[in-house]
């Protein structure tokens, strides 16, 4: 079946069975790789996409379920008033080992940022915490979200 | 000839081209700077000989000044494609911002070994790739003293440029690239390399070359990887492993829209161990399904309903490797290891004996990106695009594997989502390469986390059992290990084995290491710091308990240990004692070590120092641990020596803490068990990975040394995993034997 999807602000559309999760809609039919498969089960935040502005794993939600909704990914933040933010602070400190998790990660703090401007280090690992970094660049994430959002790094 | 261009003298001898074609051709390409390093045979391909081999092909010039510089080694995260090509920048003499990196091809009758692994690739290219930057800019140098008609010596560079010293002209790189085709370039052990202080690049924190395209999500990874009519596949394995398919209901797979084939695999016969120089599995059997979309293929794989034949090692099961390991060390040990002075006779003469069992599991690597590769089978010719460690061995493995001959096939290295020596087998190349040849199409395999977490080549778990005694002035003066592990075919199984100058060997008068094995069904392999990530938690820990049997500071109770020579035994097992005791001290001052005492209850510091990958570290852990047994790791201080210069501070920095995190997370909760042959765990719900929340910070110094740089990659994580133990264990008094860290362990 057809679905029209509103992806980085552009209508797209794909021809898929209506329970295909958004992530394998995005990376197989529409050709956006930056969203990235980890675990399948929303352990690892690796998938995260913004839903109307929500961060969401686009492993768990079938393209039936996305409806009108708005659909951002890695690939649209370099315009995202908050996001180029953010992908600047990971530039600069160099967040990422392997960057395998790193999409995801910049979608979470993304969504945090826009919805909290200024968090605190205890809003940072609750917004965080469903995004695994094997390499484990945790202290540099949390260093990268603080100079996004003007704070001191600690 | 003297002046070898990999690719343009060779197009033209093929065609016959005259020198003047091949001219042409350089001018519209620009120019490579490759070289022949004098005195070795182009032929040379041994993969195991990490000399210098012959150099080709890693610089270019264009005439814009623009340089391209090939990285050699494949990245998985650990930094190299950044790496290695400042070494070349720096004495090539260019500003790092005209630098294009991109990665070789997997040559290595060009390249030498390419490999991810060991943390070698600092101390095999250090002086090697800077040697590479220093011819180009000496034939630059030479074209443009040509071009005025002057002696070398009269010239100079700046970044990008050469310049006329007599007169102040100048010509930039770009200018002369075209020139240095007529050139012969020096041997480069006559170049003299750059100061330290002259440098610009090395020395200076760089971002990651592939950063920009990691925080835009642009395609990258092997599984970004396309071609044109490139079909998706999943490959179902036994979970005992290397059984065969009894039957599967491939109808029922292929009745799935989007499914285009589904079939078995018989695997082949070596699979399990696919013989020297390959690490991990070969073709397992299994069943292939392939779609035009990977979630097509996931749903069809989902309605096989496999069956599984018997095999031998079903009955297997971790409780059992924990029983058999107890019935052995009841008996004789089946080999000794070392056995110095009289180990018997120095127990029981000892003022105090010290006995303790420690045990470690099963660990799988976990990459975030689980294992894929893409292939392309077409004419008899193979190309696969592989995020490997290992490429070298996967084109082997899939030649062997498919009986082509291995010129037939290309292997492409991409960048892999974390390796941790996962990649350094090449299992999932040789899939896509059979399922490619079987459909006929480029084909896309990719594990689901479940494949990839119950099909790995696990960190063997082990057992020891320890026996150490001290004199009456608080000496070590005799230690023995029986030491517990796995074998595969009456061999020990890989990565599963202890060396016999181990430490604390050679520092411990009457010292004894046996060794027996468990037959093992499951396969193991090199997780970041073989043998080392485990070792270091045993041994480092019952040395921290002697100290305190000592009443000894454990700290202080190292340092008396290493003794006052600089280096014991000889190379290539030669230990730094002196480097040792260096960042002991090091971390002892930086760290609140002197006051310890005054810390909280239910909080205290331990300290571990290991030597690993030609790294000499040690580390000091604070931790807290409540009432309820949950442990917070509150800060880690690390003293590193890797020689006298940190090529990429940013990187560097950034390996360090994320080893430390690694090994704590490892200790805190990971543990792969074995039962009825198979893996129990299948995600990251029950094998579950350090989070942001218990990352706390790392402070690493580190000490600068008169030795040559070596590689961070890994031995920063050893030392992270008994600095917590130990400070587990002054916080509570509960010493920690086996891991991972349960809750049960430590209440109160």
């Amino acid at each position: 079946m057809a679905y029209t999807l509103n992806v980085n602000g552009k209508a797209l559309r794909a021809d898929v069975d209506g329970d295909t999760p958004l992530l394998w809609v995005l990376r197989d039919t529409l050709g956006l790789v930056g969203t990235k498969y980890g675990c399948g089960v929303a352990a690892c935040g690796a998938c995260t996409v913004h839903i109307d502005g929500q961060a969401m794993r686009a492993c768990q939600i079938p393209v039936e379920a996305v409806g009108k909704a708005k659909v951002s990914t890695i690939e649209g933040m370099a315009v995202h008033r908050v996001g180029k933010k953010v992908q600047a602070a990971w530039t600069e400190l160099d967040v990422a080992q392997c960057g395998y998790c790193q999409a995801g990660q910049i979608m979470s703090a993304t969504a945090l940022l826009a919805a909290t401007p200024k968090p605190t280090d205890a809003q940072i690992d609750e917004a965080m915490e469903g995004n695994l970094c094997r390499c484990a660049t945790y202290v540099r994430i949390r260093a990268a979200i603080k100079r996004a959002s003007g704070q001191k790094e600690a | 000839m003297t002046y070898h261009d990999k690719h343009l003298p060779q197009s033209g001898q093929q065609t016959g081209a005259s020198r003047r074609d091949v001219l042409v051709s350089v001018s519209a390409a620009g120019l490579t700077l490759g070289f022949v390093v004098a005195g070795k045979a182009q032929a040379q391909t041994d993969a195991q000989d990490d000399a210098i081999r012959p150099l080709n092909a890693y610089v270019t010039v264009a005439p814009d000044g623009k340089v391209t510089i090939l990285a050699k080694a494949p990245d998985v995260g650990q930094g190299v494609k950044t790496m290695l090509p400042m070494l070349i920048a720096e004495e090539l003499d260019v500003p790092w911002e005209d630098v294009r990196v991109e990665m070789a091809p997997n040559d290595p009758k060009t390249y030498g070994r390419q490999f991810a692994g060991g943390s070698m690739a600092t101390p095999m290219h250090w002086d090697e790739h800077r040697r590479v930057g220093a011819v180009a800019r000496a034939m630059l140098i030479q074209a443009a003293a040509t071009a005025w008609n002057c002696g070398p010596g009269d010239c100079v560079t700046e970044p990008g440029a050469v310049i006329h010293k007599p007169t102040g002209k100048k010509r930039t790189y770009g200018s002369l690239a075209l020139a240095c085709a007529t050139v012969t370039p020096p041997d480069p052990k006559t170049l003299t390399l750059k100061e330290p202080k002259d440098y610009r690049i090395v020395g200076r924190p760089l971002a990651q070359y592939d950063t920009a395209k990691i925080v835009t999500g642009q395609p990258l990874f092997g599984i970004d990887q396309r071609r044109p009519g490139m079909l998706f596949a999943t490959y179902v394995k036994a979970p005992v492993f290397g059984a065969k398919v009894a039957s599967a209901d491939l109808e029922a797979a292929r009745a799935v829209k989007g499914v285009k084939a589904a079939f078995i695999v018989e695997g082949h016969p070596d699979a399990f161990a696919p013989g020297p120089g390959n690490i991990g599995q070969g073709l397992m059997p299994g069943v292939a399904v392939v779609a035009d979309t990977w979630w097509a293929a996931k749903k069809g794989r989902d309605r096989l309903n496999v069956s599984w034949a018997d095999h031998p090692t079903s009955q297997q099961s971790s409780k059992g490797y924990a029983d058999k390991a107890a019935t052995l060390n009841a008996g004789k040990p089946q080999r000794n290891l070392r056995n110095d002075g009289d180990v018997d006779a120095a127990l029981k003469g000892a003022a105090k004996t010290v006995e303790a069992a420690y045990a470690y599991p099963f660990l799988s690597h976990a990459n975030l990106e689980p294992q894929n590769c893409t292939a392309e089978f077409k004419d008899g010719k193979l190309e696969v695009w592989a995020p490997t460690q290992n490429p070298e061995p996967g084109r082997q493995l899939c030649a062997k594997t498919l009986g082509l001959a291995p010129e037939d096939i290309t292997v492409h290295m991409v960048r892999g989502g974390g390796g941790f020596g996962r990649r350094l087998a090449n299992d999932y190349m040789v899939e896509a390469a059979w399922i490619s040849r079987e459909v006929g199409a480029p084909v896309q395999v990719l594990w689901t986390r479940e494949d990839d977490m119950q099909h790995d080549h696990y960190r063997p778990a082990g057992f020891h059992y320890l026996k150490g005694g001290l004199d009456a002035q608080g000496n070590l003066v005799a230690l023995a290990d029986h030491f517990v592990t796995f074998s595969n075919k009456d061999a020990i199984a890989p990565s599963a084995g202890m060396s016999a100058a181990e430490f604390p060997s050679r520092f411990v008068p009457n010292l004894r290491f046996d060794v027996s094995m468990i037959p093992l069904g499951v396969p193991t392999g090199p997780l970041r710091a073989p043998g080392s990530n485990a070792l270091a938690f045993v041994f480092q820990s019952f040395i921290d308990e002697l100290a305190h049997a000592a009443g000894a500071d454990p700290l202080e109770f190292q340092i008396k240990l290493l003794g006052d020579q600089e280096v014991v035994g000889q190379a290539p097992a030669a230990y730094g004692a002196g480097r040792m005791v260096g960042v002991l001290r090091a971390v002892r001052d930086m760290s609140p070590w002197a006051s310890r005492s005054t810390l909280p209850k239910g909080e205290g510091l331990g300290v571990g120092c290991y030597y690993s990958h030609l790294g000499y570290f040690a580390e000091v852990c604070h931790v807290g641990v409540s009432a309820e047994g949950g442990v917070k790791v509150k800060k880690v201080w690390v003293a590193a020596d890797v020689g006298r210069q940190i090529i990429n501070p940013h990187g560097a920095l950034n390996q360090v803490q994320g080893s430390v995190l690694d090994g704590l997370s490892e200790a805190l909760h990971q543990q792969i068990t074995v039962a009825n042959g198979a893996v129990e765990q299948s995600n990251f719900g029950d094998y579950p990975l350090m989070r942001i929340s218990e990352a706390c910070p790392v402070e690493v110094k580190f000490l600068k040394t008169d030795f040559n740089p070596t590689g961070l990659g890994e031995p920063a994580l050893p030392p992270a995993i008994p600095a917590l133990t130990n400070a587990i264990f002054a916080a509570t008094g509960k010493r920690i034997r086996s891991l991972p860290l349960t809750p049960d362990m430590l209440k109160a």
